[in-house]
């Protein structure tokens, strides 16, 4: 650009000034052309709609919408709500078991991935292949497998072991595992990935160093190892949250948030008072609290990252 | 404090054998330096004597022990490694006093040793800092404090010094030699730097193909180097080896070489007289340091100047000789290109070399 104004303003050089400003101002306006139709679909598809749920959770909106406001009547309603309380505790249950164990088994899985073993690149490919599914198929498989008249309890029992009781799925007090389970299983090579590809990046004469003042190796990973995973973890407690924050295709072809809505989800509980009962305003609401949530985890993060990016790391 | 002994080492992965019976030894206190180009087996060599890999044939003893089936820890060794190897997650202070921690040392003994050791490298100042707040010297000093604190039997250095710039090397090169002088200990060094080996250590050994080449004094290595591939390994600008031939004499070992300009004689060339019996008349290699020319009008070698590259305290003459590119180091005069000079040869500084073995002449 500076160069094109300088050239221009040489006396010689005045007939060309009208194609070089005309293929400068199309330099500056074709990434803005290219650009601006995903940016208005973005600003429409999301910010626009999140900010019309945010008008609907404070409207009187039953099974239409109605454009009036009746302040915070709607989130009183939430929170008056027995479901939405599962929904909650499941929430929190469903988040806190699925990150700790995911996270335990893949931080498991790479560190015995790592120790240079033979056809480590297929293992790698065969624990982070479930990640290529939807959780829709991871759903359904599930479905079969953890069901009673079909899946493990059944073969185990046909095998002779006659009392063999795995009937997890179809107990509202245990449903909420067999979530766990299919998201564990779903999650843990994705978490093995990242926490991998953080232990290939430790220099290995740090190790030694360790090993030659004498520590064990339970103690090399966890004084010296774990500790310099901190991104790593960081990284992944982010996304798996989010995903447990959203997940909804999975209880939905798991458990359909049943039995007697014992496996109900905030994102689950949405859709049903939105689409299915008629309670659009509570529905809208619950979509808020939601909202809030997820940006209560992913600001912090956003923001550790961006200010790390501008220190130059 | 102990002594040193590698004897008939072998190492090899599948068939790849990287080290091929290495002996060495060496005494109480001295400061072994392992010497070669990359992939001359000297870090593998240390890093079995570390214990970090394991030996495939012959034994290890540090202090009379056979150490070959130790584990790193029981060899009551440190190491300092090329990248440092400081945990970085820890402060300083919590980096050297990791290992006393492990060994279950009370926490008022470990804060006086690292307090002692921190005085000792100046880095008092740096205790409570992450690595990532030290410069590349000062973590020199964390690694080799935390290697001082143990007390060990033998340090074991890492090519500690690559990854330093060129002048802080010299420092810390400096500060090396007096911390051996200082604490006493059996020191081996892996360095491909000459003159690194020619500075810091008591024992150099020269490697190169998974073979000890030459194992000596410095000063030994560099006046008498046991082959020409030491010869053009240590010192630098490297030894001239001219081919030449060993004159039928009279009692006097006398070498002749040809250059463009004549025949160059250098009459008194250190050989026994039985070595000069059995070669007299036959081809040798000549080898002279560069510093061993003299500018002399009397001198016997005859001279065409290529090229001159006067370095300040020296100017290096290049010129031809027995069909090869020969440096001379001489005080500063003025040179002119293509003039003809006349230089002597301090011939009892002269090594010759077998043409056939290239391994030298006594």
């Amino acid at each position: 650009m500076t160069d094109i104004s300088q050239s221009a303003a040489v006396p010689g050089t005045a007939p060309q000034r009208p194609a070089a400003t005309l293929s400068a101002r199309l330099a500056r306006w074709l990434p803005r052309l290219v650009m601006a139709p995903s940016f208005l679909v973005v600003l429409i598809g999301v910010y626009l709609f999140i900010a019309w749920t945010l008008w609907i959770s404070l409207s009187s909106s039953a099974m239409l919408p109605r454009y009036d406001f009746v302040g915070l009547e709607q989130y009183v309603r939430l929170w008056n709500t027995p479901r939405w309380h599962t929904a909650v505790i499941n929430l929190f249950l469903f988040t806190g078991l699925f990150l700790g164990v995911t996270i335990a088994l893949g931080l498991l899985m790479a560190i015995l991935l790592d120790q240079n073993i033979r056809a480590e690149g297929v293992l790698r490919t065969v624990y982070l292949y479930p990640m290529a599914l939807s959780f829709i198929v991871t759903g359904t498989a599930w479905k079969w497998v953890l069901n009673p008249e079909l899946g493990v309890e059944k073969v185990v029992q046909s095998w002779g072991w006659d009392t063999f009781a795995f009937d997890w799925i179809t107990r509202p007090e245990t449903a909420i595992y067999c979530v766990v389970i299919a998201a564990v299983w779903q999650s843990t090579g994705f978490a093995m990935a990242i926490f991998l590809a953080g232990l290939r990046g430790i220099d290995s004469s740090i190790i030694k160093a360790a090993q030659i003042e004498g520590a064990s190796l339970p103690r090399i990973y966890a004084s010296i190892i774990v500790p310099l995973l901190r991104p790593a973890f960081l990284s992944v407690i982010v996304l798996l949250s989010y995903i447990s924050i959203k997940s909804f295709d999975l209880v939905l072809a798991l458990t359909n948030a049943g039995p007697g809505g014992s496996t109900e989800m905030p994102s689950t509980f949405m859709f049903a008072y939105t689409f299915q009962r008629n309670q659009m305003g509570v529905g809208a609401a619950s979509a808020i609290m939601m909202l809030m949530t997820v940006a209560a985890i992913i600001i912090p993060y956003l923001y550790s990252e961006l200010r790390e990016d501008t220190h130059g790391h | 404090m102990a002594t040193l002994d590698i004897n008939r080492v072998r190492k090899a992965y599948g068939n790849l054998e990287v080290l091929k019976e290495v002996n060495i030894s060496v005494g109480d206190g001295e400061f072994l330096v392992l010497l070669g180009p990359s992939g001359c087996g000297k870090s593998t060599l240390l890093n079995i004597i570390a214990g970090l890999e394991d030996i495939t044939g012959g034994e290890v003893l540090i202090g009379n022990r056979v150490v070959n089936d130790l584990p790193p820890k029981d060899r009551d060794i440190a190491m300092v490694f090329q990248s440092y190897a400081l945990y970085p997650t820890m402060t300083v202070r919590q980096n050297i006093e990791f290992g006393m921690k492990i060994r279950g040392i009370p926490a008022e003994e470990r804060a006086k040793a690292t307090n002692a050791a921190a005085e000792m490298l100046q880095m008092t100042g740096l205790l409570d800092r992450k690595p990532s707040q030290l410069s590349g010297g000062q973590r020199q000093r964390v690694a080799m404090g935390r290697a001082i604190v143990r007390h060990p039997d033998l340090f074991l250095f890492d090519e500690p010094l690559s990854n330093l710039d060129a002048k802080l090397r010299v420092d810390m090169r400096t500060e090396i030699k007096r911390l051996h002088q200082r604490l006493g200990t059996t020191i081996v060094y892996v360095t491909h730097d000459q003159i690194e080996a020619m500075t810091l250590a008591t024992k150099v050994a020269v490697m190169k193909g998974g073979v000890v080449q030459h194992f000596g004094p410095p000063q030994e290595v560099y006046d008498r180097p046991a082959n020409t591939y030491v010869a053009r390994f240590v010192g630098s600008p490297a030894m001239n080896i001219i081919p030449g031939r060993l004159l039928a004499s009279d009692g006097v070992p006398t070498v002749a070489f040809d250059t463009p300009q004549g025949e160059a004689v250098v009459r008194g060339v250190p050989l026994s007289a039985e070595t000069a019996h059995r070669f007299a008349g036959r081809d040798v290699l000549v080898g002279i340091r560069p510093e061993h020319f003299g500018l002399d009008p009397c001198g016997t070698v005859p001279v065409g100047v290529d090229v001159v590259e006067p370095t300040g305290p020296d100017t290096l003459i290049v010129f031809a000789a027995g069909g090869t590119e020969v440096v001379a180091r001489l005080e500063p005069f003025d040179a002119q290109v293509g003039r003809q000079e006349r230089f002597s040869v301090k011939a009892e500084k002269v090594v010759l070399f077998d043409p056939a073995t290239e391994t030298r002449l006594d």
